[in-house]
């Protein structure tokens, strides 16, 4: 048992000493594999970092709800901060003009929406004199990922004079002209053993929508995501392309799901549901859920398996992105009150006696 | 030599090797997985097993889901280096990932892309019969893919390619591994496709998820149909689970973990 952990180990750490990190925003990972960021702090953390540099990811849309916008949202923000140049696409006739709606990084120290708990205060002071660290821990992460303003829009310092292509999906009447536009951007960024000099963040929203020309050749769609995906494992960049799934025939769906590297969907949370409502603390909060089908294996045959597949969406002081584990209120109404408090104000990784 | 073979391997016949040095020769397995759990690592251990040192077996791998440093990476953890295999003319590398098919070209050589790959594959196993006597294994790491590429011309190109490489078996004791993803045709009235690969299979490996969800130490489950009729002691349904590591799998029957 000891040998080939020593021998896994070693073979690790040479890896991490080749390509370590010299531009911000990126961050090593097991197996030669490097992490850029979602944009939402629970998601790098549920799927072990962020997302690997050269995958693919889908979202799954839900016709009732719109959140697989605000991935798309911090995904494009987090790399204009980090200044990677991004490419988005999208089925309307301006998409410029959804550069408009990206949040901005919540820049003062009382904005950050890490207000210690009261219980958590608790503990801090009895180790007080190790909060110094805890600082550091903090701002060492800082220039890896940011939280977002859901409510205030993207300052123009981030967005003018940034490396920003934005391109109609509804224009080209087959996808060839697209996939010829996605080539370019994407040979900016080859991947070479060496060094990392930057990143190329790729986003398309709803793919396979019905406005575009193209939505009925559903072979000529599967073919681009295929050559998209074989570009981008030759490449230092990330594609997050979101589809609705209803609009296309099964097989082609799960298809695609095939050849995402990480899947998530997107549920809607139905309203006034009072069945749901006795089930889930903080069930007013929650504005959505996120399952987690694949996470993505690169260079490695080995699983992620998470403590759990859905996660809520929520807003936190109505304006940071927040994942938590769902945590089920117990059925007996009197303790159902204490319960409650302490489940909706910590977060999935401390309630674990609650999880389910 | 008890020890280096699991379930796995002894559900298609590797624990035989006195009687038959290549179990797999002349046999098609088919490897079948879906969304929620992926029928890879049966590959990456047939792969270890092919190339495996006390053996001198080929192996021709078409690679159309992942890079070739992908399974490197993976393979040299399992303790098997693809990169001295491909000097040693043991292993040889089909890169299809940028492979396309488009009307425009078959005019013009009058040939398709996936006729031009099959001769290719062809001729590589002519040149290795040359080299060596023993057995050629012929590797597809995901089918769905060059069906992909090839619905852009002709979606029948695809069985033909299929019983192409099942005349290798045949004609030149070739082994073929496939591995399709089984849920994409879940939805069909009558997959073809699907039925005809399953027709042609000696081996059917169905790797599956738990159905009562996720688990730490049960990645899930395997149903290994041998169609074999030679060793007829060997019961053929078989049906154990499964734990992914790095360096290796943990085979065993449901409910004898310890």
């Amino acid at each position: 048992m000891a040998a080939p952990n020593v021998r896994s180990s070693s073979f690790s750490r040479n890896i991490s000493v080749v390509s370590s990190p010299q531009i911000p925003g990126l961050k090593c990972g097991p197996n030669g594999t490097t992490f850029i960021s979602t944009g939402i702090r629970d998601l790098d953390r549920i799927l072990g970092g962020g997302y690997p540099l050269g995958s693919l990811v889908m979202v799954m849309e839900d016709p009732e709800a719109p959140h697989h916008m605000d991935l798309l949202r911090t995904f494009m923000s987090q790399g204009l901060v980090n200044n990677q140049p991004l490419l988005y696409a999208s089925p309307s006739k301006d998409p410029r003009g959804f550069l408009g709606t990206l949040p901005h990084p919540a820049s003062s120290k009382e904005d950050k929406p890490t207000v210690p708990d009261p219980d958590q205060g608790e503990s801090l002071r009895i180790a007080w004199q190790y909060r110094k660290y805890m600082e550091n821990q903090k701002n060492a992460i800082d220039d890896y990922s940011n939280d977002f303003d859901m409510r205030k829009p993207l300052e123009r310092q981030f967005l003018s004079g940034r490396p920003i292509d934005c391109v109609s999906l509804l224009d080209s009447s087959d996808l060839s002209v697209a996939q010829d536009y996605f080539a370019t951007f994407l040979s900016k960024f080859p991947r070479n053993s060496s060094s990392i000099a930057s990143i190329g963040r790729i986003a398309i929203q709803s793919f396979c929508s019905p406005l575009c020309d193209y939505s009925e050749k559903e072979s000529d769609m599967l073919s681009f995501i295929r050559l998209l995906k074989s570009m981008l494992m030759v490449s230092n960049a990330v594609a997050i392309v979101t589809f609705p799934p209803s609009m296309l025939s099964p097989s082609s769906s799960k298809r695609l799901q095939h050849m995402a590297d990480t899947l998530l969907s997107i549920k809607a949370i139905p309203d006034g549901d009072k069945e749901l409502e006795t089930l889930l603390t903080g069930y007013k909060d929650i504005n959505g859920f996120l399952n987690i089908h694949k996470v993505a294996r690169i260079n490695t045959q080995a699983p992620v398996i998470l403590e759990a597949k859905t996660f809520s969406m929520s807003l936190k002081k109505r304006r940071f992105l927040a994942l938590e584990c769902l945590n089920q209120a117990p059925v007996d109404g009197s303790s159902g009150t204490s319960y409650g408090t302490s489940g909706s104000c910590s977060g999935s990784s401390k309630s674990g006696a609650l999880d389910f | 030599m008890d020890r280096s073979l699991n379930l796995l391997d002894l559900a298609l016949g590797f624990d035989q090797q006195l009687l038959d040095p290549s179990p797999l020769s002349g046999k098609v397995v088919l490897i079948e997985d879906c969304v929620e759990t992926s029928g890879s690592f049966v590959l990456h251990q047939v792969m270890k097993r092919v190339l495996s040192t006390n053996s001198s077996d080929a192996l021709i791998f078409l690679a159309f889901a992942r890079p070739f440093s992908h399974y490197d990476r993976i393979l040299r953890k399992l303790g098997c280096n693809l990169a001295a295999q491909k000097t040693n003319n043991r292993l040889v590398f089909f890169d299809m990932l940028m492979m396309k098919c488009s009307d425009g070209e078959e005019i013009e050589d009058n040939v398709s892309a996936v006729a031009k790959l099959f001769r290719e594959i062809q001729e590589t196993v002519r040149k290795l019969r040359s080299l060596t006597n023993s057995n050629i294994t012929v590797m597809v790491d995901d089918m769905s893919l060059l069906e992909i590429a090839a619905t852009g011309s002709n979606s029948d190109r695809v069985l033909d390619f299929l019983h192409y490489c099942h005349s290798l078996t045949s004609e030149t004791d070739c082994s073929l591994v496939i591995l399709n993803h089984e849920d994409i045709y879940s939805s069909m009235e009558r997959p073809a496709f699907l039925l005809h690969m399953v027709c042609l299979a000696d081996v059917v490996i169905k790797a599956e998820p738990l159905a009562s969800g996720l688990a730490n130490d049960v990645h899930g489950q395997l149903i290994v149909l041998n169609k074999g009729i030679s060793r007829s002691s060997r019961s053929k349904l078989q049906n154990f689970q499964f734990k992914i590591k790095e360096n290796g799998i943990e085979y065993f029957y449901p409910g004898s973990r310890s």
